[in-house]
């Protein structure tokens, strides 16, 4: 029930969110909403030589959205991007902690992992279309 | 407070739903803005008719589709009556949105050139925006909007101004604001745009289901409402016009039950309203809706009015106690429907409405279709709750404590 959903971790995250703002030279910026709900994620990324360098967010939205969001960027900041483009959602479910949301909220809880797969594909389409092909066949989030 | 005279409590043993446990709690509805539930009397008409009346309506000599006819036009007749037009302005459509389109389809698109002005309000739903938009990307007409202001209500300085500017030639608005549930001083307007000579569409989705609306004393050119936001089915909406528009209308939909006679190369159509509705019509839910509108009049229009506006009262007074709580529209509940719009501090609608759904608490959280109005009321969303006649008092205090069980889990 919702005191399980709204643990003080989401609240922190909602509250205090973590990576949030532009980001100056980003190499993608991808901006995605759920028309839905209305809520908003925008990411920027920079990457360097396979890594995510950098990584922001701006966004409003829900607590789950915007806080998922949030644990996302501190996920994926410094990683390399093999392994970012294999995350699926049961990894960012876990990695909020929530995963028992029913079919409506569960799209804002995915929202930023969406948005980041979009960015994953706008990146590799210029290099590397083969992994953005896979990336965007793989993408079946819901 | 004024006392209600809708026995709420006697009344919700007519609606199964209300059977339905949520999360193990009696299901608290409060999104009647959205959809109204049905009672026993509309769910059996329609098993009835599939049972005992099914065929096609209008063509068929039998017996049986004789029956059918005569049930779908009785309702048609109820419907008129219960807002004082007569049978043949009742165009039957699938829902308000249909029947807004119809107009900027049929009337507006052969009545309107480029430059006409198109007056609504900017407490519209999108479905009193969008068809207008597309008309004017089609021929060039343009868009104005009457603001609002601090406190919800419209602008009528600036309403009259833009009537009276000679570019203006139609006026389309929500009675009642599905979001702020705002009431408009609709027969002022009326009276000051036909002084102009201008036409007026007045969308009733919100109004007609909560208060007595009568055409012939508003004197409105199009009334538009919805069968499913008063204790109606799904899939049957209205359109009412006066007789001498809908004469001059040009059709919406080709094809069966519209015509009069068909050639190899033109048509003759059909009477009014027989004109506009093209096709096998929703005959079972039409029927279905006569009963709804019968169950509304066995009640009387007043007497739901009289209810909302102590349960609003009511609702507003519980809510504003509660410092950390923004309600936005009217307070008075005399110039308000039963719709009430608000925040609360930094939780999300949709997170209060996870909350709500813990306690068996059905609300709506969003932009309710209306994002002008969240874009001048500069929010992103709201939460809204909704009354109808089933609604009590104490389920408004169930909903209040749930608003201080959501203020406790966000910490505020």
């Amino acid at each position: 029930m919702s005191d399980d959903i709204y643990r003080e971790i989401i609240l922190d995250h909602y509250r205090n969110p973590r990576n949030k703002g532009k980001l100056e030279n980003a190499d993608v910026t991808v901006h995605d909403s759920n028309p839905l709900c209305g809520d908003e994620i925008d990411i920027h990324l920079k990457v360097d030589g396979g890594v995510i360098k950098d990584v922001k967010f701006e966004g409003k939205g829900c607590a789950i959205s915007q806080a998922s969001a949030s644990m996302l960027t501190e996920l994926v900041f410094g990683k390399d991007l093999n392994v970012v483009k294999d995350l699926k959602k049961e990894d960012i479910l876990e990695n909020i902690g929530l995963t028992n949301l029913g079919p409506a909220r569960i799209k804002c809880a995915l929202l930023s992992l969406k948005v980041l797969k979009v960015g994953m594909v706008k990146y590799y389409s210029e290099n590397d279309p083969k992994s953005a092909e896979q990336i965007e066949n793989e993408s079946s989030l819901y | 407070m004024q006392r209600s005279i809708v026995n709420s409590y006697a009344l919700r043993n007519d609606f199964p739903i209300f059977k339905k446990k949520i999360n193990g709690k009696e299901l608290v509805y409060l999104d009647n803005a959205s959809t109204t539930q049905k009672p026993y009397s509309v769910i059996d008409s329609i098993t009835d008719f599939y049972t005992n009346y099914n065929s096609n309506i209008h063509r068929a000599v039998y017996q049986l589709a004789e029956e059918a006819t005569e049930l779908y036009e009785q309702s048609r007749k109820k419907i008129a009556n219960f807002i004082n037009a007569c049978p043949e302005e009742i165009v039957f459509t699938r829902n308000t949105t249909e029947s807004i389109n119809l107009i900027a389809h049929s009337w507006a698109r052969s009545n309107l050139k480029k430059d006409d002005g198109i007056v609504i309000t900017e407490l519209e739903h999108h479905s009193n925006i969008v068809p207008w938009q597309i008309l004017c990307q089609e021929i060039g007409t343009r868009l104005e909007y009457a603001g609002i202001d601090e406190n919800g209500f419209l602008d009528l300085e600036q309403m009259i101004e833009l009537i009276s500017s000679k570019k203006v030639k139609l006026v389309s608005l929500s009675h009642m604001s599905n979001v702020l549930g705002t009431i408009v001083p609709i027969e002022r307007i009326i009276k000051i745009a036909h002084e102009h000579g201008i036409p007026v569409i007045v969308d009733g989705a919100q109004s007609v289901p909560h208060m007595p609306v009568n055409v012939k004393n508003m004197d409105c050119d199009f009334l538009v409402f919805s069968a499913h936001k008063m204790l109606g089915p799904t899939g049957v909406g209205v359109l009412y016009a006066k007789k001498e528009f809908l004469e001059k209308m040009r059709p919406f939909m080709g094809g069966g039950d519209m015509i009069k006679e068909v050639f190899k190369f033109h048509t003759n159509y059909n009477e009014v309203p027989y004109k506009f509705e093209a096709g096998t019509p929703n005959i079972a839910d039409v029927v279905g809706f006569g009963a709804a509108i019968d169950y509304l009049e066995k009640i009387g229009m007043e007497n739901i009015r009289r209810h909302e506006i102590s349960l609003t009262e009511y609702a507003l007074d519980s809510i504003l106690s509660l410092k950390y709580v923004t309600v936005y529209g009217p307070r008075d509940p005399k110039y308000r429907g039963g719709v009430i719009s608000f925040n609360i501090a930094d939780i999300h609608p949709h997170d209060l409405a996870t909350i709500m759904n813990d306690h068996g608490i059905a609300i709506r959280s969003g932009h309710h279709c209306a994002q002008v109005l969240m874009q001048r009321l500069d929010v992103p969303a709201t939460s809204r709750a909704s009354f109808y006649i089933y609604n009590t008092k104490e389920e408004i205090d169930k909903f209040v404590n749930a608003i201080k069980e959501a203020g406790r889990i966000f910490k505020i």
